[in-house]
């Protein structure tokens, strides 16, 4: 059998609030196969934000297993997960998180600096994925000159500039009008067909149902993992 | 992650906030400066000392003649003529680092003129007595080379002497007699003051060489080359040491004394007098850097200021790049290399100011100032020490931080 991108055994994780330990997420089992869209689901403290946390290698879990690409991740000391994220991992984020005074072109490239590209390289990658979001005309503009969608398609594009495996996206529209949402899941679901592994936590039912399997999560567990007939982002802007 | 991508990085940090980063630098900037121009001004003093102690003789060595011992009583220093004046030309002549060695015969004696009468010493010279010693002529002129070869009877007198025997008349063409032989006064000389011994310097009476050998010191003399002293000066920057040990081996050479046995003259001087001024002045360039210092380190504390302040702002920033791949060093190295670069450009303007302000200083107040290689490397390393050494804690913080936390910070 083919092994799942993403594996995850018993996973668990408790935060210490004083002499209180709080579980955030109480051993979640499931798999992700390659090339799958998953819309993660819940409301605030359900744990999803804890576990896309623990997905994207951020965090240490506090119990269970997880395996990403064939890989067992959870007993990596800090360097070795920042090495993952490099490599494997693309970011998507709320608020796009980029350097402002930056210009695009440098804030796309800001991965391939910690993975000893050479400047060159770095230009050409960069380039090629802003490209790809459509944004080839605004390669110079800074953050500030450019519209929210703009700079979230900056974001995914520097998402994408590793050519990771997967691409965990935090609630990506959040910070984004309807319309414009519609376009960045539109950009995301064009990038799942030419087959990025994505994984999206949201909690507006619309985002989440233009994703192809929906995992709901309440009181740190998996309440709910269903697949979804995607709607089409791209028809809806027509 | 690339050294010049860091680098590059720090710049652009810096860049986008102008302002801050320049009054950042600005305390490193007066604490390099302050550095330069107080090791400057210090430098200065000190070779003024130097030139001073210069003055009253410190590059001077003496030659004095040996000791003899005779039947069981030793002599003292000067007993038995050992030295010649052919020696003081030969040291001259033949030793590089030695200026000038003037050969000379000393006694005392009563100085008489009209009713008056003073007792002081008389040196037999040679012209090379006055350029060892520094002296200058403030009146009347000096010895004419007849009257060196010809046992002339002319002298000059010290403003001691001056002030005893003539009190304010003009000595000049006076007669006075020492041991009852007449010699006529041609020139006066400086005032001198007081020895380092606390002598009296002006109180006594030149003459050449040869008049006092022939004319007043009388027949035990009159034959002989012999000299009481030599005073040899050693030209300027070279080592007293080698000059001393040079002439030491010819005068053994010159009197044939075999190895293994004892000099036969001494030979004294003033070096340590310097050494002890050198290390006092020396003492106050320190403390004057150390006081400049402190104005480096308060530079330094606000480099680290701001540092702190960055890393809380750029927090999201960190997570970002952590989240990205950047390793716990990449982002030490990163926040580092910002300081350090703040606090070598500040250094570098420092440098520039600071050597502009010591040669202002030069220029207006009149002082002088030694610019000095040494304390421009040392305030630039200072100020690259600086920059890590305040810049670590705020780089460690920062590295530190967790990526989760990093990214969710309001």
């Amino acid at each position: 059998m083919a092994e799942a991108l993403i594996r995850v055994e018993d996973l668990a994780k408790e935060y210490r609030m004083g002499s209180n330990v709080v579980p955030a997420l109480c051993g979640v089992s499931l798999e992700i196969a390659a090339g799958e869209f998953v819309a993660v689901m819940g409301p605030s403290g359900s744990g999803k934000s804890t576990f896309m946390n623990l997905l994207g290698c951020l965090d240490h879990p506090s119990g269970g297993r997880y395996w990403l690409d064939g890989q067992e991740v959870s007993q990596l000391s800090s360097d070795e997960l920042a090495r993952l994220r490099n490599r494997k991992l693309g970011f998507v984020f709320q608020h796009f998180n980029l350097l402002a005074r930056t210009s695009a072109q440098d804030n796309v490239a800001l991965p391939l600096l910690y993975s000893g590209m050479s400047p060159h390289e770095r230009k050409q990658h960069a380039e090629r994925r802003l490209a790809q979001v459509g944004l080839a005309e605004r390669m110079d503009h800074h953050p500030a000159q450019l519209s929210g969608g703009q700079q979230q398609r900056v974001a995914i594009a520097r998402a994408l500039v590793n050519d990771p495996q997967l691409v965990l996206a935090d609630e990506p529209t959040g910070a984004l009008d309807s319309h414009t949402s519609v376009e960045i899941m539109a950009l995301l679901q064009q990038l799942n067909r030419e087959g990025i592994t994505i994984v999206v936590v949201t909690h507006e039912n619309d985002v989440a149902h233009f994703a192809g399997r929906i995992i709901s999560f309440r009181d740190g567990k998996v309440i709910e993992d269903k697949a979804n007939v995607a709607n089409d982002a791209a028809a809806q802007l027509k | 992650m690339n050294f010049v991508a860091t680098l590059r990085i720090a710049l652009l940090a810096l860049r986008v906030n102008k302002m801050r980063s320049a009054l950042t630098m600005l305390g490193i900037i007066i604490g390099v400066a302050a550095v330069i121009v107080m090791i400057a001004v210090g430098g200065g003093a000190q070779a003024r000392v130097e030139d001073q102690i210069r003055s009253l003789g410190s590059n001077i060595i003496i030659v004095l003649s040996g000791s003899m011992t005779s039947g069981g009583a030793r002599g003292g220093t000067g007993s038995q003529p050992t030295i010649f004046e052919d020696d003081a030309y030969a040291v001259g002549r033949e030793i590089e680092e030695i200026q000038a060695a003037a050969p000379t015969l000393r006694g005392n004696g009563q100085v008489v003129a009209g009713n008056t009468n003073w007792s002081t010493i008389f040196y037999g010279i040679t012209p090379d007595y006055l350029e060892v010693r520094e002296w200058a002529i403030v009146e009347g002129r000096g010895f004419e080379p007849a009257e060196m070869s010809g046992a002339g009877k002319v002298v000059l007198i010290g403003q001691t002497v001056v002030k005893n025997i003539f009190g304010d008349a003009n000595p000049l063409d006076q007669v006075i007699r020492v041991r009852k032989v007449p010699l006529t006064v041609i020139g006066v000389l400086d005032r001198k003051g007081q020895s380092m011994t606390g002598q009296d310097q002006d109180d006594l009476i030149l003459m050449p060489i040869s008049t006092a050998r022939k004319r007043i010191l009388g027949a035990a003399q009159a034959k002989s080359r012999s000299v009481s002293s030599i005073m040899v000066k050693v030209r300027q920057g070279a080592d007293m040491n080698d000059a001393d040990q040079r002439m030491r081996e010819l005068l053994r050479q010159r009197h044939r004394l075999q190895q293994g046995q004892d000099d036969d003259f001494f030979v004294r001087n003033l070096s340590e007098i310097l050494q002890a001024q050198e290390a006092s002045s020396k003492v106050m360039t320190l403390l004057l850097a150390a006081v400049a210092s402190v104005s480096l380190l308060v530079g330094g504390i606000g480099i680290m200021n701001i540092m702190l302040v960055s890393v809380t702002e750029r927090t999201r920033e960190i997570g970002l790049r952590m989240a990205v791949g950047a390793r716990s060093r990449d982002i030490l190295t990163q926040f580092l290399v910002e300081a350090v670069t703040l606090s070598l450009i500040g250094g570098a303007i420092g440098i520039l100011l600071g050597v502009g302000g010591a040669m202002l200083i030069a220029e207006l107040a009149g002082w002088r100032t030694e610019l000095s290689g040494s304390s421009i490397v040392l305030a630039a390393g200072f100020a690259g020490a600086v920059g890590i050494f305040f810049g670590y804690y705020p780089a460690k913080k920062a590295s530190r931080l967790l990526p989760i936390e990093a990214l969710r910070y309001e």
